[in-house]
């Protein structure tokens, strides 16, 4: 007898004849680029524009099957640059958009990303990251791209970063991604990594209704009194798009809070602040960490994205060895977790981190840590996931420096 | 005093309802053609029957990319090249709408060259109006890949040894469906070439020619912009529905305008809607399994 949920799972699986419908409520056995697909169609992106490249081809693979389906548009532009600015053109546009790339894709997309930025247009980038620089390795892992998605762009700015560690957290990543993007108007980054991108696992896509969407806020005023860059008292802007009768003027350059061009400093300090206090006065509402078996720990290990895996073995091994090792997992990268950092950097006799790049979110952990505590960098070059034993070992030593 | 006898003197401007007249005084020298240009692209969508929300207005960077900054639309000025993506996306979030993107020949087709080409390739429903004064003008007038060969710029200073492109003729190849050339003096046809080109489904390319005495001229012994018009207005030659690898600019001899190009092609969404009813089936089968010869009796 044909077992038709087994067979249903298969389809799915591999991105054929799926159902016409935007939130595939069900359980599934998917790979990350798909569930990122999945998870922004939950959150309601009905635009993507992307170029393929490797290992994120599959969120455009997948978004080009899916979305013509429930009535959106895929488009393969011809080259990264112009992929996000059709992102923001759509976003403009009312329609919820994303689009996905790895490093140098990432890199290409620097300058519009900024623009998004500066206007503060919602949309959502996935980098599916690989190892790097240059075209380096394209099918293996890495996690060189963390601070190029802090600083990228030029300028002075804060950003959101989340960081998915399995399948099931790219679709859910991928929903609260749109919905911080809808709520501070910013591009919000998904720094994925290849193996995550391309590892099948259990996903599990809750019912519609039990998937929390949230939406832009809409100006409240009449068109004569709107003003597109005067915000609420929590630093947010309410967003009028193109079309709905306000005949806004958007620009890059820096703005007054009509959003006319202002070329000069007094401007410039007044648009920045809110740039950069949107997300900072915010900040509680973004971050989000896990601790892991932290209650007793002695040593943290903190880490992000696929690391989080062998973090998690590190500690369970250790566990067993009588060795009192925590961890904790940072969902979001930006913006960094600063007080949680300074809060139990005097408590540690040591935090380790695993990063799969020379040191880069490390340096943020010194940074807040301020020789508390021994800080101590596992890097990776990239290519490969780190074992749980170079963890152990990094542990090891930063006890015997302690 | 003054100011109300001022207003009560001073009829509105025709173009008034179409424009942000608190950022009046432009940025634009005396003797520049974009307002020419400015000009006829409202007296356009004034006379286009579209209801003004459903108009926007891109640009890019450089002298006409403030054009979106002073018309009272939804108007977004992006970075520099990036207009024509910005609008791609912006048209296909609101399919119903018109875009018009408004740059100069250095944003459109330097920078922005790949973009103009695959726009124009798939036919996206945009209309697209290129100001072309022979030199990035904003920045002082460095070379442009309009720059006639031999012209002087800051960064050609001995001559451009660069030949430039004929946009009207890349337009066409690339499969645009309405390819029009005018001066800034040709206000009646400009202006009804750029109605022509919004109502016309697909991507419409309109080129104009302008003066540029401040950049451009000055090093190129055309230093009054009243000069230049007269030049312009002896030099151009209309030659409608001409191939456009022949309408040429050539300033010894002459500057080819007209209207080239006016054909039905179906537009982007026009072919996705296509594909994705899956009702396209004449595609070539090579995979189909031809019945099998009867086995012969073995001999």
């Amino acid at each position: 007898m044909r077992d038709e949920k087994k067979d249903q799972t298969f389809e799915i699986n591999r991105g054929t004849k799926v159902a016409g419908k935007a939130v595939l409520t069900g359980t599934y056995f998917m790979n990350g680029d798909y569930a990122c697909c999945e998870g922004a169609l939950a959150a309601g992106c009905r635009y993507f524009g992307g170029y393929p490249i490797t290992p994120a081809t599959e969120v455009a693979e997948r978004m080009s099957r899916r979305l013509p389906d429930i009535g959106g548009i895929y488009i393969q532009m011809e080259d990264e640059i112009a992929s996000i600015a059709s992102v923001l053109g759509a976003s403009w546009g009312g329609v919820k958009a994303m689009t996905s790339t790895s490093g140098p894709g990432f890199s290409l997309m620097m300058e519009n990303i900024g623009l998004g930025i500066c206007t503060e247009t919602p949309c959502v980038v996935c980098n599916v990251q690989r190892a790097g620089p240059s075209t380096g390795l394209p099918t293996l892992v890495g996690q060189g791209d963390m601070m190029q998605a802090r600083w990228g762009s030029h300028g002075p700015y804060e950003t959101i970063a989340v960081s998915p560690s399995s399948p099931q957290e790219m679709f859910d990543f991928t929903v609260w991604a749109f919905n911080l993007s809808e709520q501070f108007r910013v591009p919000v980054m998904i720094m994925a990594d290849e193996v995550v991108g391309h590892m099948n696992e259990r996903v599990v896509i809750p019912p519609e209704d039990e998937i929390e969407v949230v939406n832009r806020r809409k100006p409240k005023v009449s068109p004569e009194k709107y003003l597109p860059y005067k915000h609420d008292p929590d630093w947010i802007t309410p967003m009028a798009n193109f079309g709905d009768g306000y005949r806004v003027h958007i620009t890059g350059l820096t703005h007054d809070d009509k959003g006319y061009p202002a070329m000069h400093a007094a401007a410039q300090e007044e648009m920045v602040e809110r740039l950069v206090r949107k997300i900072k006065d915010n900040r509680d509402k973004i971050i989000s960490y896990e601790n892991i078996m932290m209650d007793d720990a002695e040593v943290a290990v903190i880490a992000y994205g696929i690391s989080v895996r062998a973090a998690k073995r590190a500690v369970r091994d250790a566990r067993e060895q009588g060795m009192k090792l925590g961890a904790i997992k940072l969902n979001t990268v930006w913006p960094f977790p600063e007080e949680l950092i300074r809060d139990i950097a005097g408590d540690m006799k040591a935090i380790v981190m695993p990063e799969i790049n020379m040191g880069q979110i490390v340096l943020e952990i010194e940074r807040c840590a301020a020789g508390r505590c021994p800080v101590k960098l596992v890097s990776h070059a990239g290519g490969a996931i780190h074992s749980p034993k170079q963890i152990l070992d990094a542990v090891d030593e930063a006890l015997k420096e302690s | 005093m003054s100011a109300k006898k001022t207003k009560s003197i001073t009829p509105a401007h025709p173009q008034d309802e179409l424009l942000r007249t608190e950022r009046i005084p432009h940025i634009w020298c005396s003797g520049c053609g974009i307002g020419t240009v400015f000009s006829c692209v409202i007296a356009a969508i004034q006379k286009l029957d579209k209801p003004l929300d459903d108009i926007s207005v891109v640009s890019g960077i450089g002298c006409t990319g403030r054009m979106a900054g002073y018309i009272k639309l939804d108007s977004f000025h992006t970075t520099h090249g990036r207009a024509i993506p910005f609008a791609t996306g912006l048209k296909l979030a609101r399919p119903d709408s018109s875009v018009l993107v408004c740059s100069g020949d250095g944003d459109l087709l330097a920078i922005g060259g790949n973009h103009f080409i695959h726009a124009a390739r798939r036919n996206m429903d945009i209309t697209v109006i290129c100001v072309n004064n022979f030199n990035y003008g904003m920045t002082g007038g460095q070379l442009a890949p309009s720059t006639p060969f031999g012209a002087k710029t800051t960064t050609s200073a001995i001559g451009c040894p660069e030949e430039p492109f004929n946009f009207c003729h890349v337009a066409a190849t690339c499969g645009a469906v309405y390819v029009a050339r005018w001066t800034a003096l040709h206000i009646r046809r400009l202006t009804d070439s750029i109605i022509e080109a919004m109502q016309k489904p697909g991507f419409g390319f309109v080129e104009i020619l302008t003066p540029c005495p401040t950049a451009f001229g000055r090093r190129n012994k055309m230093r009054k912009a009243i000069d230049i018009v007269k030049f312009y207005h002896e030099k151009s030659v209309i030659k409608n529905d001409i191939d456009p690898k022949d309408a040429t600019l050539d300033f010894r001899k002459n500057l080819v305008v007209g209207k080239f190009v006016d054909i039905e092609r179906p537009t982007f969404m026009d072919n996705y809607n296509l594909i994705n009813s899956k009702e396209l089936g004449d595609w070539p089968n090579l995979d189909k399994k031809e019945p099998k010869p009867a086995k012969r009796a073995a001999g």
